[in-house]
């Protein structure tokens, strides 16, 4: 079982945030095929938040294929995330370096650099939840 | 979807001034709703209309699909909980449980105890020497017990400190979560709603400012930041709640439909209490009747 928090200062809504938290727990291995998520009441009284919230974060989780609700009994994982084959990693590491190389070549500093990157993983991410 | 609350050009006055004016509202059902907006702004004006504690000067309100507290059933539809969430204080806890079976026709005896013992309350003890927090949450008790279809709760965690104000909440949540219960309820702190709203009714000098889901509401705004002199590059379209001026730059909270083409502009997305706070801020046609809230604004 997992316990989600919130971070009200992130401007993320909510319901993402818990979204993200599953998601990120399954990455890790921290959730697995056939665990229970805690349930919208459980949720609702450790968060002081609405149940809407945690419906709506449970739904879209549900739609992405990772959960299924059992009526009556709670929320269960269906699939695990892993994340991509170390092997891929490699590789897509030596990309950013080259990539990071440019960006300081064109006169970017670390702040500069952070705030593309974020920027940019945030517009990605956006599109892929919309 | 049906509406819990309805008001159709509600107004109130006393004397000369008016608490509330023009106001016209749908609030959808199964929603918890945030009334936000300064004090003195109306709120408790309102709420009051709702609950029938006040007649209309102007227009209509309807509850539930009535006339508040035109019937004892229509009464029993509604919970309320006045500000500073009164308790009488020479009673006991089990007192005023007794007392809200005797009035209340649709009394829940086996909720109201549940939540006492879930809250660890002494039935025995006197209300006046509870803490606030338990207060308050006795005070929950009793509007829940009689198994209402809304609840209506006037700033409930105004006076409360911050753990018992979250413990407040809680509880209000797990109501929600059980009873199916629509909700509204009134402060003039942002950060308490933010997690327990779902829909939001911005009052400010005496007038409904905003109305919306909270999520649409945050999806259609924006910060923008950018040159002074690149303001019409921006849409038509873009409604500007807030501007900001320095001799460069401008700082904008916008509604926009649209996106913002002009690289120029740096779009960021805002939270609850940017956006209520710039529609707090917007100055009012009759600002000169809430000097402090000019103030505020310079």
């Amino acid at each position: 079982m997992i316990e989600f928090h919130l971070d009200s200062r992130s401007g993320v809504s909510p319901y993402l945030q818990i979204v993200h938290q599953v998601r990120h727990a399954l990455r890790l291995g921290l959730l697995r095929e056939g665990d229970q998520l805690p349930t919208v009441k459980d949720v609702v009284s450790s968060l002081a938040i609405n149940p809407n919230t945690v419906l709506k974060a449970y739904k879209e989780l549900e739609h992405g294929g990772l959960v299924a609700a059992r009526p009556g009994v709670g929320t269960f994982v269906t699939k695990g995330l892993t994340s991509a084959p170390l092997v891929a990693l490699g590789p897509l590491r030596q990309d950013l370096q080259r990539w990071l190389a440019k960006a300081r070549r064109a006169g970017l500093d670390d702040e500069s650099i952070e705030a593309l990157f974020i920027d940019c993983f945030r517009s990605d991410s956006e599109e892929d939840v919309a | 979807m049906t509406a819990v609350l309805t008001a159709n050009g509600l107004g109130k006055r006393y004397g000369r001034r008016w608490a509330l004016e023009n106001c016209t509202l749908e609030i959808p059902a199964g929603q918890v709703v945030g009334l936000v907006g300064p004090n003195g702004a109306g709120k408790t004006t309102l709420m009051h209309l709702a609950v029938g504690l006040l007649t209309p000067t102007t227009g209509s309100i309807e509850v539930l699909g009535g006339r508040p507290a035109e019937s004892p059933a229509q009464l029993g539809r509604v919970g309320f909980v006045a500000q500073e969430t009164p308790v009488y204080e020479s009673m006991s806890v089990a007192d005023h449980l007794r007392f809200g079976d005797w009035l209340n026709p649709t009394w829940d005896q086996q909720v109201a105890d549940r939540r006492i013992d879930q809250l660890g309350l002494d039935r025995s003890q006197k209300a006046g020497k509870l803490s606030g927090g338990q207060r308050a949450q006795l005070a929950l008790t009793l509007a829940i017990a009689k198994r209402p279809e809304l609840l209506i709760l006037d700033e409930p965690v105004a006076s409360l400190d911050p753990l018992a104000r979250r413990e407040f909440l809680q509880s209000l949540m797990e109501v929600v979560a059980e009873q199916q219960v629509s909700v509204v309820l009134s402060s003039h702190l942002v950060s308490d709603l933010e997690r327990v709203c779902d829909y939001l009714v911005v009052l400010v000098a005496s007038h409904v400012q905003l109305t919306g889901g909270i999520e649409n509401l945050l999806a259609a705004h924006v910060r923008l930041t950018g040159p002074r002199s690149g303001l019409e590059t921006l849409p038509p379209s873009l409604q500007i709640i807030e501007a900001s001026h320095t001799d460069r730059q401008s700082t904008l909270i916008a509604r926009v439909d649209e996106p913002i083409l002009d690289p120029a502009w740096l779009v960021e997305r805002i939270n609850l209490e940017d956006l209520v706070l710039a529609y707090m801020r917007q100055i009012q046609p009759d600002a000169s009747a809430r000097p402090h809230l000019v103030e505020a604004h310079r």
